[in-house]
């Protein structure tokens, strides 16, 4: 049983703090904001200041505002809200996760139950050039080494992230650990557990992401806005996998006629 | 082609489309021969269904003749002739291998919107909202099935079109519901509604052996025909005091099982029905549950209530305190097709059950829009219509 005394800390990133600690006295305009965040802000914030002017409501008024704020603060690098909270998303190198690390990052937690034996479902996944058939948001990814692979991601409004990984930990129709290697642009870290449903019921699937999203939490509420909100993804990514292995297709209307 | 398409709450329009194309390995599509207006449709008409698009094709009753299949469907060839199920099912997942086919795990594309309202899916439904999929339905003159291995049932030439349509919904739910009271010997029914589940419910319940039917509703034209051609005793509940009257017709006890072919959309005339008819206008209260609660009032004790219905959200001032109290047994959900397509056609094939007596009503798929309005405003007697795609 868990006690809070034996819970990890949760901690901001060491680095992070130590940028809060140099902030104390100095004055606040100091870039607080990674790089990419920066862009991805300032572009979203363009984004909703176009489509709050163009319709001529007090709530779109409301939302070109807030695009105001994201443009200042992608053109800036400086965030009033992550300097209160003491966050920080500007360091360039950012250590990978460890396995089991509690981190400022997300952590997802999905299942599933496949009607199928837990070989063949273990199997599928275990050959990840199969993911993209049912994680819509993964362009590709190559195995590139026995236990090293190349993930290729799309990311919000149009971009491409890309990165390498290492399978840390396997164990034949039980369990598959990753993680990405050091220096990657994305740090994540995922184990994903199969066990034998109760009753012949076929294979139940834990997945488990932890991951730092680029661009931070902010990144994260702008992906969120556009409906890309990583906890529904990966719902949607495992009820898209049960379906490729029960069915051996994804139900779809895409490209189905409609009126006007 | 031509299909009807929803453009809005009271608006409905046929419109030329592209026609639908195999998109899937399990796809087969469709040459659209008869195709119904089901009293489910009107909820969309009335806009009492959420998450219903501009555009969306309505309609899931219907079949027709197999066009072309997809590289997976190994038990259909074009130039078939078929029945469609209302509801989707892939035929491999755990509740399809239970036979609870409405249940599927696998048919819906469009799965959030119905876990973020009930916490799980059901089965795509075709022509029923993007909260089932948003597949395009059959009041066309074509149509894309998916899982064509598992649903659709091929009719012999023997029968006809209008002999074999109602397979694809109303006859399966009427006959489901009356299952799901498991009628005994001596057993008396009370069906609540008088359209076209209500009547084929009251043909099931005698196919299933109950003694007698009593069948409700205040339409004079609908009592006229479950009485004339289904055999019922009837009840006009705006004439009579229902709960005295049911209690008068079955010396006290009350009916064996109820069923309620109404569903979100009652009428009545006490005091609970003015209640729901002002909280859903005001957007307060999303079902009108009126004849549910009836049903609970009448029915024996340790009886069962059915509920071939459609519901959608939240019942107001339901008597769980009576149901309990009287130990009533509920039953519901969505029809699992498959269960009773074969076992009904071979009934209609023997002659023992014709459903077509309930048809008053055959036009062009051009009349669509007003052949709705006409049904759910209840002109003209009408029953049920059935849509010719390719009559002018």
């Amino acid at each position: 049983m868990t006690t809070f005394s034996s819970a990890p800390p949760r901690q901001a990133h060491p680095t992070a703090r130590a940028a809060v600690e140099a902030d104390q006295g100095r004055p606040i305009h100091r870039q607080n904001v990674g790089e990419l965040e920066r862009w991805i802000s300032g572009a979203a914030g363009a984004a909703l200041v176009l489509h709050g002017l163009r319709q001529r409501s007090l709530a779109s008024l409301a939302l070109a505002a807030v695009g105001g704020g994201l443009i200042q603060r992608g053109a800036t690098g400086h965030c009033q809200l992550y300097h209160r909270l003491g966050v920080s998303t500007a360091d360039a190198r950012r250590p990978a996760l460890k396995h089991g690390d509690v981190h400022r990052g997300i952590l997802i937690k999905r299942s599933v139950t496949v009607s199928r034996p837990i070989e063949e479902v273990f199997a599928f996944w275990r050959h990840l050039e199969n993911l993209p058939r049912f994680m819509l948001h993964l362009q590709s990814v190559s195995s590139t080494g026995p236990d090293r692979s190349h993930w290729v991601v799309r990311g919000p409004m149009g971009s491409t992230i890309e990165w390498d990984a290492e399978i840390i930990n396997e164990k034949p129709n039980e369990l598959i650990a990753w993680r990405s290697v050091e220096g990657s642009e994305v740090d994540h870290a995922g184990t994903v557990r199969f066990s034998r449903a109760p009753g012949d019921r076929g294979t139940e699937v834990h997945v488990e992401l932890n991951y730092e999203p680029p661009g931070g939490q902010f990144g994260r509420a702008i992906a969120w806005l556009f409906g890309e909100e990583p906890r529904i993804q990966m719902e949607d990514d495992l009820s898209r996998f049960k379906q490729v292995m029960e069915t051996g297709e994804i139900a779809s209307v895409d490209g189905q006629p409609r009126g006007h | 082609m031509k299909a009807l398409c929803w453009l809005g709450k009271n608006r409905l329009a046929v419109e030329d489309v592209p026609d639908p194309k195999i998109i899937n390995p399990r796809d087969a599509v469709l040459k659209i021969t008869r195709t119904a207006i089901c009293g489910s449709d009107l909820h969309l008409l009335d806009g009492f269904i959420p998450q219903m698009e501009r555009g969306d094709i309505l309609g899931h009753e219907f079949m027709g003749e197999v066009m072309e299949v997809g590289p997976e469907v190994k038990n259909l060839k074009p130039g078939d002739r078929v029945v469609v199920p209302f509801t989707i099912s892939c035929g491999n997942c755990f509740f399809c291998n239970k036979q609870l086919w409405s249940l599927c795990d696998n048919s819906n594309p469009d799965a959030r919107t119905c876990e973020t309202m009930y916490g799980y899916t059901g089965a795509g439904l075709f022509g029923y909202s993007h909260i089932y999929g948003g597949y395009a339905g059959g009041q066309a003159q074509y149509a894309r099935v998916p899982f064509a291995d598992v649903g659709p049932l091929k009719v012999p030439e023997s029968l006809k079109d209008e002999q074999v349509l109602f397979l694809s919904d109303i006859l399966p739910t009427a006959y489901m519901a009356a299952e799901n009271c498991n009628i005994e010997r001596g057993d008396t029914v009370a069906v609540f509604g008088c359209g076209p589940v209500g009547l084929l419910a009251i043909v099931s319940a005698y196919a299933l052996g109950a003694e007698r039917v009593i069948a409700i509703d205040r339409i004079p034209e609908r009592l006229r025909m479950a009485q004339s051609r289904a055999k019922a005793d009837v009840l006009n509940y705006e004439q009579v005091d229902l709960m005295e009257a049911i209690k008068e017709m079955t010396g006290g006890r009350g009916p064996d099982s109820c069923i309620d072919a109404v569903g979100l959309e009652a009428h009545g005339t006490t005091l609970d029905a003015w209640y729901d008819l002002a909280r859903t206008t005001l957007m307060m209260e999303t079902d009108r549950s009126h004849a549910l609660r009836r049903a609970i009032q009448v029915c024996r004790k340790g009886g069962t209530v059915s509920i071939p219905g459609v519901y959608g959200g939240l019942l107001d001032k339901f008597p769980m305190g009576l149901a309990f109290a009287k130990g009533l047994t509920l039953r519901m959900g969505q029809t699992h097709m498959q269960r009773y397509m074969k076992p009904l056609l071979e009934r209609i094939e023997k002659g023992e059950i014709d459903p077509t007596f309930i048809i008053t009503h055959r036009l062009p798929l051009d009349a669509a829009p007003e052949a709705y309005k006409t049904f759910r405003d209840k002109q003209d007697d009408c029953v049920k219509v059935v849509l010719d795609p390719w009559a002018s």
